[in-house]
């Protein structure tokens, strides 16, 4: 029997896509089998920046109308048979998919799958809804801007309301030289504040971008600092303790050391 | 009819504050107002007789507002009289369990997160935090266990004697009643063990340490203070 995270943020634009593409990756890099959902009906990108848009033929409004059955909707990844997408509609709104709906398909997943990650579109309103319905853990993503916590802060008191566990974070997009000169949130400070655990944080990097724009996730890429953080996270969702990404650049003898070896942090 | 007259249902007495009727709490509300009306129209006022304040008695009587009015209009009609008020030993249960509502202390063990609002009767006693977005409106007394990083409100009746405390006050706004004060534009670190109350002279909210409490708000800990306002 799987587990389903949703992934949710309130505020838009912070990283709940890549994050939910990279966790997925990562995950099935770690020999799991995981499928992606995408609920942003209407407005998908879960596809693009797993490179997978052009293999679309049904998506989860076709499923939830009964005009397809649900494998004939899922997409094999092009890179590993462990990770499939469920893809969004494009053409149609956010109240064509219903709760039952969502969670008839979560458990139908669940029976096959060992980790269904779903994408939820930014908001509180029906897509929200949608997105929370089958889940039985979340994960909250939030940058460290006053805004964005402020918005993960509603989304922690809203998830509190629903019948799951209690959300975790993750801190993304972190600028190591920013939130050194205090013009950016503390970790310590939005952890407090938001009072729930975290599960990891991501430095922002250009590869990133990059990455997303190739279709190609960056936790298949060995040595970014954005991609052992996203592997980092998965590990910490199957139950390894491994410590938080130092802020600090090491320089000098030790990072050779390290290298020589082949240590990454 | 000359027996049941023996017993009087009401004695009316004179003190220094004016007169004071006692209305026997054994009698029928008829036999009272009868006897009442006979002794009050015993002799005629005299036109430039001073008004005189009247507080009536009830024992264990519960009165409602029609019998009050009843009351009033024969005390007032004859003579020279003002009704001062109706003193009485028993209150409805509804009023009562009102009454221990509104000045009980509520404990929560929560976070009031963004956008969320908790609202109570009485006293509040949070611990947890309070997070930016998020406010706290109750009707006497707020004290915060935790940081207060967003809205309170207490007195939200009308109680300017209201206080906020927390234990760490970095509050967007501050309401105690009618007053509002807001956090300066400026970036500010909080305060800890802090408290805001309205200060009668400048006429607004300030915040201060909590030992002030205990000169500036002395009855804030006594049940007697509740019972007084109530």
């Amino acid at each position: 029997m799987g587990e389903a995270i949703v992934i949710t943020s309130g505020k838009g634009g912070v990283g709940k896509t890549t994050t939910t593409a990279n966790l997925g990756t990562a995950l099935a890099l770690m020999d799991k089998k995981v499928c992606l959902i995408d609920t942003d009906i209407g407005l998908r990108n879960l596809d693009v920046v797993m490179g997978l848009e052009n293999r679309i033929v049904y998506d989860i409004v076709d499923v939830i109308q009964g005009r397809c059955k649900l494998k004939q909707a899922l997409i094999k990844d092009k890179r590993f048979d462990y990770l499939s997408l469920l893809p969004a509609a494009q053409t149609s709104d956010k109240s064509a998919v219903t709760t039952e709906g969502m969670r008839e398909i979560i458990k139908e997943l669940k029976t096959e799958y060992d980790y269904i990650i779903i994408d939820c579109p930014a908001g509180i309103e029906q897509g929200y809804q949608n997105a929370v319905a089958g889940a039985d853990k979340a994960i909250v993503v939030t940058t460290p801007e006053k805004s964005s916590v402020r918005d993960a802060d509603r989304i922690i008191g809203l998830l509190e309301k629903e019948e799951i566990d209690p959300p975790t974070l993750v801190i993304n997009r972190i600028r190591k030289h920013m939130m050194k000169n205090g013009d950016m949130l503390d970790i310590d400070e939005i952890v407090q504040i938001l009072s729930i655990d975290l599960i990891g944080i991501v430095l922002d990097d250009d590869e990133v971008i990059k990455a997303s724009n190739h279709g190609e996730p960056i936790a298949f890429q060995p040595n970014t600092k954005a991609s052992i953080a996203y592997r980092n996270i998965a590990r910490r969702i199957l139950g390894e303790s491994v410590p938080l990404q130092s802020l600090e650049d090491e320089t000098g003898m030790f990072k050779k050391v390290k290298k020589f070896f082949g240590i990454r942090s | 009819m000359q027996d049941t007259k023996q017993k009087q249902y009401v004695t009316i007495k004179g003190t220094r504050d004016g007169l004071t009727l006692f209305i026997d709490d054994r009698c029928s509300f008829e036999d009272a107002c009868r006897e009442l009306q006979e002794k009050l129209s015993v002799n005629q006022a005299k036109k430039d007789e001073q008004e005189v304040p009247v507080t009536v008695k009830l024992g264990n009587r519960y009165l409602y507002d029609d019998q009050k009015e009843n009351l009033e209009r024969i005390i007032t009609e004859k003579k020279q009289f003002a009704v001062q008020s109706f003193e009485t030993n028993v209150i409805l249960r509804d009023e009562a369990l009102a009454m221990l509502e509104d000045t009980e202390i509520k404990v929560f063990n929560r976070i009031v997160r963004s956008g969320q609002v908790l609202e109570v009767k009485g006293d509040l006693l949070l611990i947890g935090d309070v997070n930016p977005g998020g406010k706290i409106v109750s009707t006497g007394n707020i004290y915060v266990m935790g940081s207060l990083h967003g809205i309170a409100h207490a007195g939200a009746d009308g109680d300017h004697n209201a206080v906020i405390a927390a234990s760490y006050m970095n509050p967007s706004q501050l309401r105690i009643a009618d007053y509002i004060s807001r956090s300066p534009d400026y970036e500010s670190d909080g305060v800890y063990m802090e408290c805001g109350l309205i200060d009668q002279e400048k006429d607004k909210i300030i915040i201060d340490r909590i030992q002030v409490l205990t000169h500036k708000r002395k009855s804030l800990s006594g049940f007697e203070r509740r019972i007084i306002n109530g």
